[in-house]
């Protein structure tokens, strides 16, 4: 790796450790300022003063916000998210259980979405009036409109009525699937687009006029240049797989951090929601730093930018 | 316009007309509950029977085996429908109810739920929109406008919060303020939620082009003639039009399925009012799908205005997707960057 990389990838991650914090800290203060805490239970249970005092010192609610905030970030120093008050278990193994779940589904996603979707856009956008095209361009205008939400009830119909997909919770396939078929329809447009654009440019014209074979000419020449706006949408793709995994973990029973994170949020649970926060902006500045290091891999002019 | 985009158009209107014309196109209340008709299967238009052709009726369906929820049509007992009775396009009696899609868990006539959820899910998204565009353009104005440490700061605020998933930043933001809410205070609160999630998206473009415009020489000349930094920028403001365009139809799919999402998770508008996504939570039960399968239909709503979106604007927005690195358009929420 080049020494431009390098500086690249500190001042990156540099960047990501000030997104997580400002991310965590601004999911524990908004919980601790709104409205109801983790105690309102016991106090709707008509439980005696002394014990929701106690309840209340227990989670540090007794304290004022730039305390906890502190406490907080000298825990984090230690690994130690503090204890979730609905889970009664640390916070540090529950989150790094279920982001590891979501991160899972996410890669799986990704991977499944970019090798359907690039060759594909590729095929089509270097003919688009064969006989690939004209099968592949309808299915996926109509997949780019079924975001993983509608996918994934589509998906549990088809489960339904034919028994042909599992929808024991856990099982992978129709979770996988309703992230990955828009995103690969979505990933096959583009490239489409931009290989046929590319395909049109000068220099792919003066490859052919010297004879190179067509084959080389959309696999190689045209690939390699269509690729870097289309890799340029990964960093996005990021942030559009969680919106979509947190619909579609709520919906097949996936245990990540999805439902974790309304669980936590709407049961007041300090600690589990900045937890939950913390491990999403880890996975999220992680999914960008890779996507923008694989585009200046990719694009000698990115890395000159960065 | 092309024909994809003219199908688009048509898809759209349609959608738009019925949430306009909901009261008169449903066929019942939307909250009324028809007693024996849980998870009623559509009812059938027919025009034919024994005798021969007729007006348009229906069979009364009645409820066979309540446990097995088995109806059956009695051909003893047609239904004629009614056309224009009292304000509505077409309906039955009460007493045999015309459910064009069939009847959810406490036998309310889902065709009427869907055209009545129209209403508020289009309506708070739109307002949303606007709201993002009204925003995004006054920040983006001035980041492009003033320039220096105003502009450096607005645009980290907008990248810091473009990074984050729209769905979990709507969901916190919803998931701290109280769950028992109005309609009326969900409707406006959303739809505030939603221009705070998505003015970074406006602003960003915005910026830019009146970063591109205020260097040309008409501006040069309007500063020339004496107008001050907010002048200047309304006479900038006109070259961001295109983009805006294109904005309003990135950004309704994108809103209307964090709109289902947040209510599918039960934090959007709450019982009896219908909203497409509050609809989908009572269906996405496997066996509740296996046996109403019209329980869907709301699914199927979205897919049409995500596709109606996508005829009607895919060669401009796929353009302005690979030029700003911005895939919003079709999936959820996401993130434009440089």
């Amino acid at each position: 790796m080049s020494g431009q990389l390098w500086t690249f990838l500190i001042r990156r991650s540099v960047g990501a450790i000030f997104f997580v914090a400002i991310v965590s800290i601004a999911a524990l203060v908004l919980v601790r300022l709104a409205p109801g805490d983790a105690t309102t239970e016991l106090a709707l249970a008509h439980a005696d003063r002394a014990t929701i005092e106690a309840a209340r010192a227990r989670f540090g609610l007794d304290r004022p916000v730039l305390a906890q905030v502190g406490e907080w970030l000298i825990g984090l120093g230690r690994l130690d998210l503090g204890q979730s008050s609905l889970y009664s278990r640390p916070v540090a193994d529950l989150v790094l259980e279920r982001g590891l779940r979501t991160a899972y589904l996410g890669a799986l996603a990704l991977f499944v979405a970019t090798a359907i979707g690039l060759p594909l856009g590729v095929v089509t956008g270097s003919r688009p009036h064969g006989v690939a095209a004209a099968i592949v361009t309808p299915i996926s205008i109509a997949l780019v409109a079924c975001p993983p939400i509608v996918g994934v009830l589509a998906l549990l119909l088809l489960a339904a009525t034919t028994g042909w997909l599992s929808t024991a919770p856990g099982a992978v396939l129709v979770p996988t699937l309703a992230l990955s078929l828009p995103l690969a329809a979505t990933l096959e447009r583009l490239q489409s687009q931009a290989t046929a654009e590319t395909l049109a440019a000068p220099d792919v014209a003066a490859a052919a006029a010297r004879g190179v074979p067509p084959a080389r000419l959309v696999w190689i020449h045209a690939a390699r240049q269509s690729l870097r706006p289309v890799l340029g949408v990964y960093g996005i793709v990021i942030g559009t797989l969680f919106s979509g995994s947190l619909a579609v973990e709520t919906i097949t029973a996936w245990p990540g951090i999805g439902r974790l994170m309304y669980d936590a949020l709407v049961g007041r649970d300090l600690f589990l929601v900045a937890g939950c926060a913390l491990v999403g902006a880890v996975l999220i500045a992680l999914g960008n730093v890779i996507a923008d290091l694989i585009r200046a891999v990719a694009d000698p002019r990115i890395r000159e930018q960065l | 316009m092309t024909t994809p985009g003219r199908v688009g158009l048509g898809i759209l209107g349609l959608l738009a007309a019925m949430a306009l014309l909901a009261p008169v196109i449903a066929p019942n209340d939307p909250s009324d509950q028809f007693s024996d008709r849980a998870y009623a299967p559509p009812s059938r238009i027919r025009i034919r029977d024994a005798a021969g052709f007729r007006a348009p009726f229906i069979y009364k369906h009645v409820l066979e085996d309540r446990v097995l929820r088995l109806y059956r049509e009695d051909p003893a007992s047609p239904v004629a429908l009614r056309w224009f009775a009292g304000g509505r396009l077409v309906s039955t009696a009460s007493e045999s109810p015309l459910l064009l899609f069939g009847a959810d868990a406490l036998g309310r006539d889902l065709f009427s739920r869907l055209v009545f959820g129209a209403r508020l899910s289009l309506g708070v998204v739109l307002l949303g929109t606007i709201g993002a565009i009204v925003l995004g353009t006054l920040i983006g104005g001035m980041a492009g406008g003033l320039g220096g440490s105003v502009e450096a700061v607005l645009m980290r605020v907008a990248d810091f919060v473009l990074v984050l998933p729209g769905a979990y930043l709507i969901l916190a933001l919803r998931g701290v303020l109280p769950q028992v809410m109005s309609a009326s205070e969900v409707f406006g609160l959303m739809a505030a939620l939603f221009a705070v999630a998505a003015w970074p998206h406006v602003a960003r473009g915005v910026r830019a082009i009146v970063a591109v415009e205020r260097v040309r020489d008409y501006a040069e000349a309007a500063r020339a003639a004496g107008a001050g930094p907010i002048r200047l920028v309304r006479h900038l403001l006109p070259a961001a039009r295109g983009f805006l365009a294109v904005e309003i139809v990135l950004l309704v799919p994108a809103l209307l399925i964090a709109e289902a999402t947040v209510s599918y998770l039960g934090l959007g508008f709450p019982e009896p009012d219908a909203s497409w996504g509050t609809m989908l939570q009572d269906a996405s039960n496997v066996r509740v799908m296996a046996e109403a399968p019209w329980m869907l239909a709301p699914a199927a709503a979205l897919f049409l205005v995500v596709l109606g979106v996508q005829l009607l604007g895919s060669t401009r927005a796929s353009a302005t997707v690979l030029r700003l690195g911005d895939t919003r358009f079709p999936l959820t929420a996401a993130t434009a960057r440089r």
